[in-house]
């Protein structure tokens, strides 16, 4: 395994001090650059698909432009939008620049990318939320880096092919050809091991034993079945913050989740949690008391 | 041997195609796989395959394909090159280095061959024979620095070993109902039309008017786009169906919750729909209601979705007086009210539990998978239903609009 590779431009990206990659997930996004192909990026909410984009840009040490989808989301907003009403209303009460269609058409965040000198990560974010036929929309401009505007009949030509980063929330199937152009990776649900990496990024020199109480406490509420939302790697950073503002002690935590509601947003959650608590249930306190994945 | 993979993963139905496949080759080309099977794994997982529910097959055709590229008794030449190179032994130091100069990767990999002929049990420890945690050069998770590794888990993870766990399996969706998907699969029931209050500015619409009204603007609204799809479930309750009822009718409830379906009403029945369904599974009399008023209700544009094993004794389908229960004896039988409901309503779709391969020897099951378009309760199977719901009804002569 030699890792002593310089002389090609791939492996750019090795993760931030802010942020812990897996090495699958490095070889994805080196990939997706080498390749100049746009990265799709699945996985569960609170994977750290959208950080990812901006932890991009900063190890790559390039600008960053997001683009947010909504559910009302057009290809053509990413590129511009001509402001009709705008120009209908100056026309009607003679301010501004009636005759230069131009004033009238802004830039959307694929525009500005293309228009700017320099190279940019662009992030597409959550762009399952749109409607069905949005990502074959921008498949031509993505593919080949350039659109035309149809009021004025410009062409815009990316001057730096952008890093193209589309994170997807699973919540529609996305077109064939649309795939088939992208590098796509799944974030898995971090491991035990990855786990505590990323939880020494954001609370380093956490007591060991403290640290293992959490996770188990954390790694068994994902187990239980019945929950409608199972916690992510963002609600455990936010509890850890809580317990260590509440000074918890390891031996409390041993038998009971203290702050449940940091962990568990819906309320049929919470509300079987702290029954089977009440009742006495078995809470975890050793990795032992979990299945053999976590055991091995 | 990469063709192989290509044409193995199309063999499993993952749809791989030449794009991709290019895509792959200028990764290769450009030395994306750093010449390690581990990040060629990765490479090619990230090129070839674009959803992870086929993360599972690939992990099954990789590890198939390439079985022998490492570990198992087969060497190839990258193990031999592996062995070659001093950069992988890095805890070695140079008194050890030297004195394992002499021993050429052939003499290992024959004493290895031999050692391994030699040897008729499992071993643990020592430092001679293959096996695990020793400090002979064979087996795993042993010191000897030049190890041949033979199976099983090594100190950095192995593109072998990342394939032969086969950690993404819950991700299939030919197999598992998972919550999310399912609700994902039950979002192809939509069908949106304007209806409700004007809300909405119709920017065409203003332009125009505005145009028309020589200038003067004249704003222009519509009303919001807004799901038209009215949904009856019928429920199969009991026996073999009680395993099934928790998951699909805690579903179907999220699906409502969310405001998804213009309208929803659900019933329940014991094997076969007879003279009455019941508003509660419990069905227990109080919640009885006749079929035949819910068909009066509800008019043809329903959908209707039964979910239920359909496997049954062929005299509860057939035969007058069928209900397995005698004190809910009718006089039609449980094949004619299914009729009536597939006549009644467009679009009947029945949801089986069961696996595919049981459909055709059970006599009921065939029976009713003729009358209605018969679906497995998997992720793939609601999806592949859904499109049947609302898509154009394939076959039948039925009234269309």
């Amino acid at each position: 395994m030699s890792k002593t590779d310089t002389t090609s431009s791939f492996n750019q990206f090795q993760g931030t001090q802010g942020y812990i990659a897996s090495t699958p997930l490095m070889d994805a996004v080196n990939c997706a650059i080498a390749l100049e192909r746009p990265l799709l990026i699945k996985g569960e909410p609170g994977t750290g698909k959208t950080l990812l984009a901006n932890h991009v840009a900063e190890s790559l040490g390039m600008p960053m432009e997001s683009w947010h989808i909504k559910s009302t989301s057009k290809a053509c907003d990413g590129l511009y939008v001509y402001d009709t009403l705008q120009r209908l209303n100056d026309a009607r009460f003679g301010d501004g620049d009636v005759q230069d269609i131009r004033s009238y058409i802004k830039p959307g965040p694929l525009g500005r990318v293309f228009a700017a000198e320099n190279r940019h990560v662009l992030l597409i974010d959550e762009i399952d939320k749109a409607d069905l036929e949005f990502p074959n929309d921008i498949l031509r401009e993505i593919d080949e880096m350039r659109f035309t505007v149809l009021e004025t009949g410009d062409e815009v030509i990316a001057k730096q092919r952008p890093v193209v980063i589309i994170t997807s929330n699973n919540e529609k199937e996305l077109p064939d050809a649309f795939l088939r152009r992208c590098v796509f990776h799944f974030i898995d649900f971090p491991d035990r091991e990855l786990m505590k990496e990323i939880v020494d990024v954001h609370h380093p020199h956490l007591d060991t034993k403290l640290l293992d109480q959490v996770l188990i406490k954390f790694y068994w509420l994902r187990e239980q079945g019945e929950l409608r939302k199972k916690p992510s790697t963002s609600e455990l950073i936010d509890w850890i913050a809580a317990l260590l503002r509440s000074g918890i002690s390891t031996e409390q935590l041993e038998e009971h989740i203290p702050f449940l509601g940091a962990l568990l947003k819906n309320e049929q959650d919470t509300v079987g949690v702290s029954s089977y608590q009440e009742r006495g249930g078995r809470m975890p306190a050793a990795w032992s008391d979990l299945g053999a994945k976590y055991n091995q | 041997m990469f063709l192989d993979l290509f044409y193995g993963l199309r063999d499993e139905g993952v749809p791989v195609a030449i794009q991709e496949w290019n895509m792959l080759m200028d990764g290769l080309q450009k030395g994306l796989h750093r010449s390690n099977l581990l990040h060629f794994y990765y490479l090619s997982r990230a090129c070839l395959i674009k959803s992870e529910s086929y993360y599972d097959k690939f992990d099954r055709v990789f590890a198939r394909v390439f079985k022998g590229v490492e570990g198992e008794l087969d060497i190839t030449d990258e193990v031999l090159e592996w062995l070659d190179d001093p950069k992988n032994f890095p805890e070695l130091t140079e008194e050890q280095r030297a004195a394992l100069e002499h021993l050429s990767r052939d003499e290992l990999y024959q004493r290895f061959l031999e050692t391994l002929a030699e040897q008729t049990e499992r071993h643990d420890g020592g430092d001679k024979w293959v096996g695990t945690g020793g400090r002979s050069p064979y087996g795993h998770g042993g010191e000897h620095p030049t190890g041949i590794r033979v199976g099983g888990p090594a100190k950095s993870r192995s593109a072998m070993k990342v394939a032969e766990d086969r950690q993404f399996q819950n991700y299939r969706t030919d197999e598992t109902l998972d919550l999310r998907q399912v609700k994902m699969a039950l979002k192809k029931l939509r069908r949106l039309t304007r209806s409700g209050p004007l809300e909405e500015l119709d920017i065409d619409g203003t332009v125009d008017e505005t145009c028309r009204n020589g200038g003067e603007i004249d704003f222009v609204y519509r009303a919001e786009r807004r799901n038209n799809i009215r949904l009856l479930l019928l429920m199969d309750v009991g026996g073999t169906m009680d395993p099934y009822f928790k998951p699909v009718s805690r579903l179907l409830t999220a699906l409502h919750e969310e405001h998804a379906l213009r309208d929803f009403k659900a019933y329940y029945f014991h094997n076969c729909v007879y003279d009455n369904l019941y508003t509660d599974a419990s069905l227990i009399r109080r919640y009885a209601v006749p079929t035949a008023d819910v068909m009066h209700k509800l008019d043809e544009r329903w959908k209707v979705v039964l979910v239920g094993d359909a496997a049954m004794h062929p005299g509860e389908l057939m035969h007058e007086f069928g209900n397995i229960n005698p004190r809910r004896e009718s006089q039609t039988t449980g094949a004619q009210w299914l009729a009536r409901i597939n006549d009644h309503f467009q679009r009947c779709i029945w949801i089986n539990p069961d696996p595919k391969k049981y459909w055709e020897s059970t006599h009921t099951t065939r029976a009713i998978s003729q009358l209605f378009p018969m679906y497995h309760l998997s992720v793939d199977g609601i999806s592949e239903a859904m499109s049947a719901l609302i898509g154009a009804r394939p076959s039948a002569p039925g009234p269309t609009h």
